[in-house]
């Protein structure tokens, strides 16, 4: 008896320190990766490390890094959302076709509805996700294409530009020297890393992720988390078309072509396991950093952007790769 | 003594620096069925994992016919004639009796093209020879997992396997399927194979092990003759301690009636269910597969609802549509398929132990991760979970102690009536008295237990009363004298 006992109770142990260093390396590995590549890219090119260019990466990465954010709470439920940039292009129409100088409407019209167009298809998605079991990778696919088609129809497939400088502000402003997009795409990082890490829905979205079966008979509403993630995906992807809109000025019925690519890859470089439950946002961010930091390194380099490609699919390959072995070792 | 057909001595295997074997040891002759025995955590799948090739050992060795061999991967110890039946090596369900058995190795047309019919005539010769009566181009997938194993061990052989690896192969399989079983392992036996068999059934292993390896705490014991070591004494050597009495049974059904059900039915699952439960009662629900025992312990639970009949708890209507309203009800369900349905495997004790009881732990939707450890924590010394920390992920631990997280879930709902579900499949036998312990402790006062088990041992030492399902319906209640195992048969089948 004295012998089960006494091995039943937690100890804080030489073990335990060791699972603390590997499951740093393990949350952290991805920051270390960062890191590294900063590095060689400062070394290679002596522009990287400049404020202007840095700021430029973040201003880049800060769309897809939103979009990024709601697929990482889809990819956590076992899910997949391929209409992000469809959806985002929707939004973005929607929005400026509300936001032109000459409308005259205040700028929280365009905001809402841009937001609204996004959250009323993520909502599409989820109720056919969770409710009718169509599978995600399906029904975004379809969405995919029928955002994109309502785009074209909505815009009668015309570029809409002179967006009035209050909404432009949104993709080209600054405040205190931070461009407001990165400000925007910081907030809503912040907002998700919360939201996973302390709150009961995120406890919820992993469970979900790591076992539906069992999240149910825990008396878990299992569909309503499913269709809640597909919702926030699609409000994101409307605060993702106006934030494309203001800053290229204008909402083009063909923005955000193959975004869900990217969207994806910075999540899956990010750590978070396409089958579910595991994953951290922490990681979707250094997955957009890295994809952003890469692109720009490339771009200084004078590297075309048909390497660019192949270069950053190589390195999605290859993440997924590394973490897989780490993962086989320990 | 010839040599053995294979030997491993000396191995040693951790992970991240934690070991979970260090001194594995096997011999295992031609011909015979050697049964490894070993509690929780005693290294028993590490060391079969080990010489099937799908963890690399630290140290050690491992002879066939007295030569040494290194398996970098399953498929290599497969190709040297070493197998493993396990609930765990899946099948391909979509494919046929004869794809399965031949998968990785089809007849071929012009060395491209599968010859189907060679392959299903290969396969039906092959099932005839094992005495399978199964169709060789049924869909994998139709079958019952009894069948499923047959198919397994019938692949096993046509690989020409010399050493089969059984690990709880009848941990999900009835009586009838465990006889055909054990049928074939006779006809392997008589072939030469050598067979190693984990089982935490006790009276298989006296039944067709011929010898016994111990393991405890990830090291060899001792090795000899079944038929040297009694059954108290094999139990006492595998836990490294006296045991108490198997089940410790203490609770008393008292008058008042908890539950009642009237008339459930649902689709061809079960119908015309009507029974009761009373306070302090254990209620044992026997059936073998299929006869709608856990079906009606899913729609009791709202997991699948009950489409006619009604039930009253505690004299007030229940009426459960999904899990969420049995929960507030009271109840709580240990599923028997705690892989499955019962845990996040990937995530750690401290997070399942609080799955069921999310809004406990948290201050307006704030998860407070103080209250979660003060919750988890208790559970721990309570129930005698092993474990290094609450933080490890539960598919590291055995599946004992994955039966407690599971408990120890249900158990923070604090819930009256507990429905357990195959309460300690794959449990070795020092949880499984932990878990009876457990049982008894709980059935008092105003809460009851509705227990299914297809151990019959089990069933007739627990339960206060037993039901006997039979194809959906009741076909009887057995209570005091009436609780024998020929009632169960003749009741079940």
């Amino acid at each position: 008896m004295n012998q089960a006992s006494s091995s039943a109770t937690p100890t804080t142990s030489a073990t335990d320190h060791r699972n603390r260093i590997t499951g740093f390396l393990s949350d952290y590995g991805i920051i270390v990766a960062f890191i590294v590549l900063c590095v060689i890219l400062s070394v290679v090119s002596p522009y990287f490390l400049g404020v202007n260019n840095l700021l430029n990466v973040l201003r880049q990465v800060s769309i897809n890094g939103v979009l990024a954010i709601g697929m990482t709470f889809v990819i956590l439920t076992r899910g997949i959302d391929l209409s992000v940039g469809s959806m985002m292009a929707f939004a973005a129409m929607v929005a400026a076709s509300f936001a032109v100088v000459d409308s005259g409407m205040p700028l929280i019209v365009p905001l809402t509805l841009g937001l609204a167009a996004g959250l009323a298809l993520g909502c599409v998605n989820g109720v056919m996700v969770a409710r009718f079991a169509i599978p995600p990778f399906v029904m975004t696919l379809g969405m995919l294409s029928m955002a994109r088609g309502l785009t074209y129809i909505y815009s009668d497939g015309m570029p809409i530009s002179s967006l009035s400088p209050s909404f432009l502000w949104l993709g080209q402003g600054m405040v205190v020297g931070i461009p407001v997009p990165v400000i925007l795409f910081a907030a809503v990082f912040m907002l998700a890393w919360f939201t996973l890490r302390y709150t009961t829905f995120g406890r919820y979205v992993y469970a979900v992720g790591g076992n539906p079966t069992a999240a149910r008979l825990s008396g878990i509403k299992v569909s309503r988390i499913t269709f809640s993630v597909y919702a926030i995906s699609g409000l994101l992807c409307g605060l993702a078309g106006l934030m494309i809109a203001a800053r290229t000025s204008a909402a083009l019925p063909q923005a955000g072509v193959a975004y869900e690519l990217d969207a994806i890859a910075a999540v899956v470089i990010g750590g978070t396991s396409l089958a579910g439950g595991k994953g951290r946002i922490v990681g979707t961010l250094f997955g957009v950093l890295i994809i952003g930091v890469i692109n720009n390194g490339l771009d200084l380099l004078g590297v075309s952007s048909f390497y660019q490609q192949l270069v950053k699919g190589a390195i999605i390959v290859v993440a997924v790769m590394l973490d897989r072995s780490r993962l086989s070792n320990t | 003594m010839s040599t053995p057909l294979l030997h491993a001595e000396g191995i040693a295997k951790s992970f991240s620096g934690v070991p979970a074997l260090t001194n594995g040891q096997l011999s295992l002759r031609a011909g015979t069925v050697h049964a490894l025995c070993g509690g929780n955590g005693a290294g028993k799948s590490t060391l079969l994992n080990v010489l099937m090739g799908i963890l690399q050992r630290d140290a050690g060795y491992v002879q066939i016919d007295g030569r040494e061999v290194n398996f970098p991967s399953p498929h290599d110890a497969l190709d040297t004639g070493i197998a493993m039946i396990s609930q765990e090596l899946e099948p391909v369900p979509d494919m046929t009796v004869a794809e399965n058995i031949f998968l990785g190795r089809e007849p071929r047309l012009m060395g491209a093209l599968v010859d189907h019919r060679r392959m299903r005539l290969q396969a039906e010769q092959l099932l005839r020879e094992l005495e399978l009566h199964l169709p060789a181009n049924a869909r994998l997938g139709s079958l019952s997992i009894a069948d499923m194993q047959m198919v397994e061990i019938a692949r096993a052989i046509s690989r020409d396997a010399r050493v089969i690896i059984m690990d709880e192969p009848t941990s999900a399989i009835g009586e009838r399927e465990t006889e055909l079983l054990f049928a074939a392992v006779e006809r392997l036996k008589a072939r030469g194979t050598g067979i190693i068999y984990v089982s935490h059934r006790m009276n298989e292993l006296y039944r067709i092990a011929d010898d016994y390896t111990i393991m405890r705490d990830g090291t060899f014991i001792e090795t000899g003759a079944m038929a040297d070591i009694d059954r108290h004494r094999l139990i006492t050597t595998v836990l490294g301690k006296e045991l108490d009495e198997e089940y410790a049974k203490y609770n008393r059904p008292g008058a008042d009636t908890l539950l009642e059900v009237d008339d459930y039915g649902r689709g061809k699952d079960f119908e015309r269910v009507s029974l009761d439960l009373k306070a302090g009662e254990i209620l044992g629900i026997f059936g073998l597969m299929g006869s709608g025992r856990s079906e009606f312990l899913d729609a009791l639970f709202g997991a699948a609802p009950a489409e006619r009949g009604s039930a009253r708890l505690r004299g007030a209507p229940f009426q459960p549509r999904e899990p969420g309203d049995a929960m507030r009800a009271g109840i709580a369900y240990v599923t028997e398929d705690r892989k499955g349905s019962g845990l996040v495997m990937g995530a750690s004790i401290k997070r399942n132990v609080t799955l069921a009881s999310i809004p406990d732990v948290a201050r307006n939707s704030l998860i407070h991760e103080g209250m979660e450890d003060a919750v988890a924590t208790p559970f721990v010394e309570r129930l005698q979970i092993k474990a290094s920390s609450l933080d490890m992920p539960v598919k590291q631990m055995s599946g004992g102690n994955q039966q407690k997280v599971v408990l120890a879930k249900w158990l923070q709902t604090q819930p009256s009536i507990l429905l357990l579900d195959e309460p300690t499949r794959g449990v070795d036998v020092g949880a499984k008295r932990e878990i009876y312990a457990f049982m008894s402790e709980f059935a008092r006062d105003d809460r009851a237990i509705i227990m299914t088990s297809s151990e019959i041992p089990e069933v007739l030492g627990m339960s206060d009363r037993v039901i006997v399902f039979r194809k959906g319906r009741i076909s009887g209640e057995l209570h005091g004298d009436e609780l024998t195992q020929e009632n169960l048969v003749r009741l079940s089948s």
